[in-house]
């Protein structure tokens, strides 16, 4: 394919068999293949690079889920039975993020039992822990810097949640740290801590007006749930930031590989080009491009309108019904290719140095090990 | 409802309400579909208003204009005079103008800004942000001038179904936080038009495993928070393939030959391979299509268009919308 071929091509199996990378981020818009791809670059780890890979899923399909022997939501990794490692020595772990219990444990750590039991009570975390829009984001990245921290894997690959954007995966954490470290939380605070009377009196007026603002609009047993939850988390003030910062410098270090996956679909395509300027801007390793369902005709040098036109003959002729059907059926395909590659060159066009490679699509959806097997074999090349 | 007094729904009764929720799996042409659906339900000389809530831009994308503002706009016109007008609702706009609305904030408001207090508000009560979204689409919805309805329907592009219950479902959300006061009123109320008869939400999909696994999650759970559900809307459709069974090889040679096209055994057992695997994915298709049929809900089918979602594109769509049954 010319727009895959102008790039550099992406060799998956250097990257997994590579010691020195400890950690792959797949990232990517959503519906793409993104979790798919995850566990089929782990799987392959483990089986053909002897790696004791950890994979982090985050909402993997029901079927994928229950092939990798997930079936319930527990937070640790489960070893993956029933793989082909007895050559290689690998081993295989998955599991599936709990977004809320990643966010307790958080601050479990941060602050004692008593703290901790005010806080879960709290509906301001409850509301927080499970439905704040970048809470998942933020506890993936928790997680996979405890899994880093533990030291107990060669490989951990990453799954990101199915954002809004695939960027609110590097800017949640940021934000949700930024916020439960911040200004507002301080100055909710601040009152509190003086008995009543902030010691920053510009501070204070802007506050009381927006306190005011703040009952008036959702009732005075919201402020006081507000301010338990802000003195309640007084205690963990720094904690965030400063674990959000480590996994960000995990991110950018050498051992860290980012892989893209996107489809050839423009929308896919463009959430791939703005992650990839992202990454540059961050300084964060980007290593490939996994384009996914490509489609790509077994005969290409027969062109769509040629096809079809030698399909509209045999219809004339009469007698040649089937054959006309497989050059129509051809004839689409052929179309679907050309297209799929000028959206997939907007890409290669903007970063004509990240390596990429194409995986042809399946005729059929991916829910076992053996169909991940075949999947991590088209990656690879191989 | 004084639907009675509005313009005949050029689109009969396959799209009784006028509020569209549209949904769907990423990945799946969700936006697509709620501009071709706000394109169809504006035919006729109808008003309609394409809501996005995401802060994507996805509308601006696909009609490939400058990002929309918070602030309702002409996108496009429809067959027949109609017009689709265009809006990007911001959380933190949609909560000045509602504060502005009840407490005439004015300057105060802007300081509040400057603070981070509207940031720090949408995201300590997640739900609150929801119910300014949602709210502003009951507000168009339902908004009249000299007692003529402004918009004939409104369509709104939500979020994907893995959050759509959780969007939706704004007094659960909300009632944990604010027990009174006019968040907890004006939930209640967002609450109530969703629920009702007014407005339906509409599920698009693919005929690909993970999207209608997705389908069959999401209607159920709008089901039990008791939305109502509209149509399931099939993305991306193929015409089904003529015959059954694929040509056998030699009779592919003998049309190839015939054609005056190169017949050698490796084009042969190529072209053969590709229609091969164009039946698996058939019967996949198929038993997923089952699948849907089994849900008993309305269903449309929409087709692929081979050359991506162009405005020549859309007006495909619509039509295709327009037709439904």
């Amino acid at each position: 394919m010319p727009s895959a071929d102008a790039a550099p091509q992406l060799d998956v199996d250097q990257i997994l068999a590579d010691p020195g990378v400890r950690i792959v981020v797949c990232c990517g818009a959503g519906g793409v293949g993104k979790t798919t791809t995850a566990a089929a670059l782990a799987l392959r780890a483990a089986e053909q690079h002897g790696r004791r890979t950890v994979v982090l899923t985050i909402d993997p399909a029901r079927r994928l889920a229950q092939s990798l022997g997930l079936t319930e939501l527990d937070n640790t990794p489960r070893q993956v039975k029933g793989i082909d490692v007895e050559t290689s020595g690998g081993e295989l772990h998955a599991m599936m993020l709990d977004m809320k219990r990643t966010f307790d444990d958080v601050v479990l750590q941060h602050t004692d039992p008593t703290k901790a039991a005010e806080i879960f009570a709290n509906p301001f975390y409850q509301a927080m822990s499970s439905t704040f829009a970048g809470t998942q984001e933020y506890m993936a990245m928790e997680k996979l810097g405890q899994l880093h921290a533990r030291g107990e894997w060669d490989l951990i690959v990453v799954d990101t949640p199915p954002s809004r954007s695939a960027l609110d995966f590097l800017d949640a954490p940021a934000r949700l740290s930024r916020f439960l470290d911040g200004r507002m939380l301080r100055m909710l605070l601040a009152p509190a801590r003086s008995g009543g009377r902030s010691v920053f009196s510009l501070v204070t007026a802007s506050f009381g007006m927006f306190s005011k603002v703040v009952q008036k609009v959702l009732g005075a047993q919201l402020l006081t749930d507000l301010s338990g939850f802000v003195a309640a988390l007084d205690s963990m003030f720094g904690g965030f930031r400063q674990r959000a910062e480590q996994t960000y410098r995990i991110l950018q270090a050498r051992e860290t590989a980012f892989l893209l996956v996107a489809a050839p679909e423009p929308d896919a395509v463009r959430e791939a080009a703005y992650f990839a300027s992202r990454l540059r801007e961050e300084r964060m390793p980007l290593t490939g491009l996994v384009l996914n369902r490509v489609h790509r005709p077994a005969v290409p040098t027969l062109d769509a309108a040629s096809s079809r036109a030698a399909a509209d003959r045999l219809t004339e002729l009469g007698g040649h019904e089937g054959a006309a059907d497989v050059l129509r059926a051809h004839a689409a395909l052929a179309r679907q290719a050309v297209r799929e590659q000028q959206v997939a060159a907007r890409f290669t066009e903007a970063f004509p140095l990240v390596p990429t490679v194409s995986v042809t699509a399946q005729p059929a959806d991916v829910h076992d090990v053996d169909g991940l097997r075949t999947i991590g074999a088209a990656i690879s090349r191989s | 409802m004084r639907a009675a007094e509005q313009p005949a729904d050029p689109a009969g009764t396959a799209w009784p309400a006028r509020l569209h929720v549209v949904t769907g799996k990423g990945g799946t042409g969700k936006t697509s579909v709620a501009a071709a659906l706000a394109l169809a339900l504006a035919a006729g000389g109808r008003r309609t208003l394409l809501i996005e809530v995401e802060g994507r831009q996805g509308i601006a994308q696909l009609f490939g204009i400058d990002p929309l503002p918070y602030e309702e706009r002409h996108l496009t016109d429809a067959p027949d005079g109609g017009e689709v007008r265009a809006l990007a609702v911001d959380a933190e706009e949609a909560l000045l103008e509602y504060l502005d609305m009840f407490y005439r904030l004015g300057a105060a408001g802007r300081a509040l800004r400057k603070f981070g207090a509207i940031d720090f508000a949408t995201t300590i009560a997640p739900g609150l942000r929801d119910v300014l979204l949602t709210g502003k689409a009951k507000e168009a919805t339902t908004r009249t001038v000299d007692q003529r309805r402004v918009y004939d329907a409104v369509v709104l592009d939500a979020p994907p179904t893995g959050r759509i219950g959780r969007f939706l479902n704004v007094t659960a959300e909300t009632a944990r936080l604010a027990k009174v006061g006019p968040i907890k009123t004006q939930s209640e109320g967002v609450a109530a038009l969703l629920r009702s008869p007014i407005t339906a939400v509409h599920v698009v999909t693919l005929l690909e495993e993970m999207p209608v696994q997705e389908t069959v999650d999401a209607i159920a759970d709008l089901t039990s928070f008791g939305f109502p559900v509209g149509r399931i809307i099939v993305n991306g459709t193929r015409p089904p393939l003529p015959a059954g069974r694929v040509v056998s090889a030699a009779e592919l040679r003998r049309g190839l030959l015939a054609a005056g096209l190169p017949a050698d055994r490796e084009t042969v057992a190529g072209l053969h391979t590709e229609a091969h695997d164009q039946v698996i994915r058939r019967e996949l298709e198929d038993s997923l299509r089952a699948d849907l049929v089994e849900l008993g809900l309305p269903m449309t089918e929409l087709p692929l268009l081979p050359d991506g979602v162009d405005r020549a594109g859309l007006a495909t769509l619509a039509d295709a919308l327009r037709r439904a049954d």
